[in-house]
């Protein structure tokens, strides 16, 4: 199921660029009485995709999803839905509907009653709603459970009828509020699937917001990262973890070496940096376009892409001598520490592909090295 | 294995910290009300106490006297069927006028910021600090036919002479409502306060307007504090005495001041025994309902 949902996802995105905006942000602000919880952020939501609001607890991305919803009103700025301005639509009247952290499903009313609870307020007419909730059950293979209120519910079955009971109105664009926050963590990965699978079967658009770094890059097709109330980077899973456009981003996504340098030479072709940090000097196969007094620069180079050897590496440029100062066995990889001379330490993740493999141990001395391409260079 | 251990040492320990409230219930409830029991069913006799005997030793023989004229009499008597009736019909109303003022209360107090609703509860309670007693003589000051709204009233022009007020049932039930207020709004307000706010914005995201969310989201939830409020209005009004006796006029014929009559004015024992048997019976069946809500909500 993780492939087929992968390899939809990745369809899915080539056709997403060109596909057209539903939701519109414009320099949307908001402040609660002083403190500024969003800050002029714009962005757009395509046609059908899933968009994810990534961010530390206190970063304004619950705000500006409660923004969307129509629960906070924003102090500046504009929010249109296909167009039209629905800034100070209060929530009943949006064709959005929201799934809560909570679920927040009625507890006095039966699974079917929830489901119901939405479409009665539009008056449809009743065999309509008993339609609309009987597929809505299938949809989230809760049939069985019609009839239970929700106390008598598992975490996980709450959470498929709390979607189902978002979509049984069909919004325009469905938000999801932390989706798998009050789940644990086995149930969460498979939900996870499970949930992005339902969402392109009824090709809803999607704006979530989490915490959760994994979370977003499994579900999501584009992800905002927001630190403060700002958006520091939107892009796809795999632009915001090998590109980012930060120290923020590279820290927040994964982990990252990070080295202070300074330019040495920038070509178009390639630069040079040098950085007391490490034993050579740092050599990329890609210029930047720097200014003459931006010198300082920030090498950022993951884990798993720096390698370590007990030979010196060949040639001048990217490695460094240390020694192992720790070792994390993980079972499917390994993460090494290695102390550099400067005292420096740096992480080193290492695929177990062999059972019990000879590999340095504490206090033995290594080389660290990578590849031209590897890191990625940051303003500092 | 400590754990083990003090359960050998005690055995059954957590049943003797329930028999100690159950000890206290027998003592000082149940066998008091064995004992009016058994007054209702003897006759009134000039002695003391003013009543005959149930069991008698007689020529080795145990004589045991049971009569039920007592209830017969009761309930032959319209006069005694009617202050049940009345009593009943009065802390029914008292009960919803507690509702009706009370749920507004509760729900605002519960919708506040949480810095102004200790305050506003405190508000709510404060006039219990002072005498039961004072506060319903401080009524008959207020609705006395010289009392401060009659005068207040002829002064500004509204009314030649003044309203009988005190006195009459309208007495009774500002007396009743003003003293049990406190009791409808607490439970109220503890139910309402721990309603989650995010079953409002779901209801709201769902197109829900607030009035519907209201009648269908936050009246069902407080079902439970809705009957424990009533309850404790409700039970405790049926066998008022104090409010009906000092504000009430003639035709307030309560149960609680009937059976006062039948004990202190009639010294009739055996009758106001029955009548206070009759009472706790006819209670029964609210305390019973009230149990069985407040089961169904430990069980949520």
């Amino acid at each position: 199921m993780a492939l087929a949902a992968g390899a939809r996802r990745q369809q899915h995105e080539t056709s997403t660029e060109t596909k057209k905006t539903l939701l519109s942000i414009e320099k949307i602000t908001k402040y609660f009485d002083e403190d500024l919880a969003v800050d002029n952020v714009t962005l757009d939501v395509r046609q059908g995709e899933i968009f994810a609001l990534l961010g530390a607890s206190g970063s304004g991305k619950s705000t500006l999803l409660r923004m969307m919803a129509g629960f906070e009103n924003p102090t500046e700025g504009r929010i249109l839905l296909e167009g039209e301005d629905i800034t100070h639509q209060p929530p009943y009247q949006r064709q959005i509907n929201m799934m809560f952290q909570s679920y927040a499903l009625f507890p006095h009313m039966t699974v079917e009653q929830n489901l119901a609870f939405g479409l009665k307020q539009e008056k449809l007419a009743k065999d309509v709603i008993i339609d609309r909730v009987q597929r809505m059950l299938k949809l989230v293979h809760m049939e069985k459970f019609a009839r239970r209120k929700p106390h008598q519910l598992s975490g996980g079955q709450r959470q498929r009828v709390a979607l189902a009971r978002s979509l049984a109105k069909q919004p325009k664009l469905l938000l999801l509020d932390e989706p798998m926050g009050a789940l644990d963590k086995k149930l969460r990965t498979e939900m996870q699937l499970e949930v992005v699978d339902i969402l392109e079967n009824v090709g809803v658009t999607c704006v979530m917001v989490t915490h959760d770094q994994e979370e977003a890059m499994t579900m999501a097709d584009r992800i905002a990262i927001m630190d403060q109330g700002f958006i520091q980077q939107i892009g796809s899973p795999v632009d915001v973890y090998e590109s980012p456009n930060s120290r923020m981003v590279a820290e927040f996504i994964g982990s990252v070496n990070l080295f202070d340098g300074q330019i040495i030479d920038d070509q178009e072709d390639h630069m040079t940096l040098h950085t007391d940090e490490l034993d050579a000097d740092i050599y990329i196969g890609h210029g930047v376009t720097s200014s003459v007094d931006e010198r300082s620069m920030l090498f950022a180079l993951r884990p798993e892409k720096t390698l370590m050897t007990r030979e010196r590496p060949e040639g001048d440029y990217n490695w460094s001598s240390g020694i192992v100062h720790d070792i994390a066995y993980l079972g499917g990889h390994t993460v090494y520490y290695v102390r550099l001379p400067q005292g420096k330490i740096v992480q080193c993740f290492l695929a177990n592909v062999e059972r019990r493999a000879d590999r340095p141990t504490w206090d033995d001395p290594v080389y660290v090295h990578w590849a031209s391409d590897s890191g990625v260079v940051l303003r500092s | 294995m400590k754990k083990l251990d003090l359960a050998r040492i005690l055995p059954g320990g957590r049943r003797w910290v329930i028999a100690g409230p159950y000890l206290w219930l027998l003592v000082f409830f149940f066998m008091p009300f064995v004992m009016v029991a058994k007054i209702s069913l003897s006759e009134t006799m000039l002695s003391i106490p003013p009543y005959t005997a149930m069991f008698e030793w007689l020529d080795q023989t145990l004589n045991i006297r049971m009569t039920f004229s007592n209830y017969a009499w009761l309930l032959s008597d319209d006069l005694y069927i009617q202050a049940y009736w009345n009593s009943i019909k009065i802390a029914f109303n008292a009960t919803i006028f507690c509702l009706l003022l009370g749920y507004p209360m509760a729900y605002a107090i519960a919708k506040a910021p949480p810095h102004l609703q200790t305050t506003w509860l405190l508000l709510v309670l404060l006039p219990s600090w002072t005498s039961f007693l004072i506060r319903v003589y401080a009524w008959m000051g207020l609705l006395g036919n010289n009392g401060v709204f009659n005068n207040f009233m002829v002064w500004i022009g509204l009314i030649d002479s003044p309203i009988q007020m005190l006195n009459t049932n309208f007495a009774v039930y500002i007396g009743v409502v003003y003293s049990y207020l406190p009791f409808m709004v607490l439970p109220l307000y503890a139910n309402l306060v721990k309603h989650d706010n995010a079953l409002l914005e779901a209801a709201s995201d769902l197109g829900a307007r607030k009035i519907t969310s209201f009648f269908r989201i936050t009246l069902p939830l407080s079902v439970n504090g809705i009957v424990a409020g009533s309850m404790l209005v409700f039970i405790p009004v049926v066998g008022e005495y104090v409010i009906p006796e000092l504000l009430g006029g003639a035709e307030t014929i309560m149960i609680g001041k009937v059976l006062w009559q039948e004990f202190f004015n009639n010294r009739d024992w055996p009758v106001a025994s029955a009548l206070a048997v009759l009472m706790i019976l006819l209670l029964i069946v609210p305390i019973m309902l009230f149990h069985r809500y407040q089961n169904k909500e430990v069980g949520q």
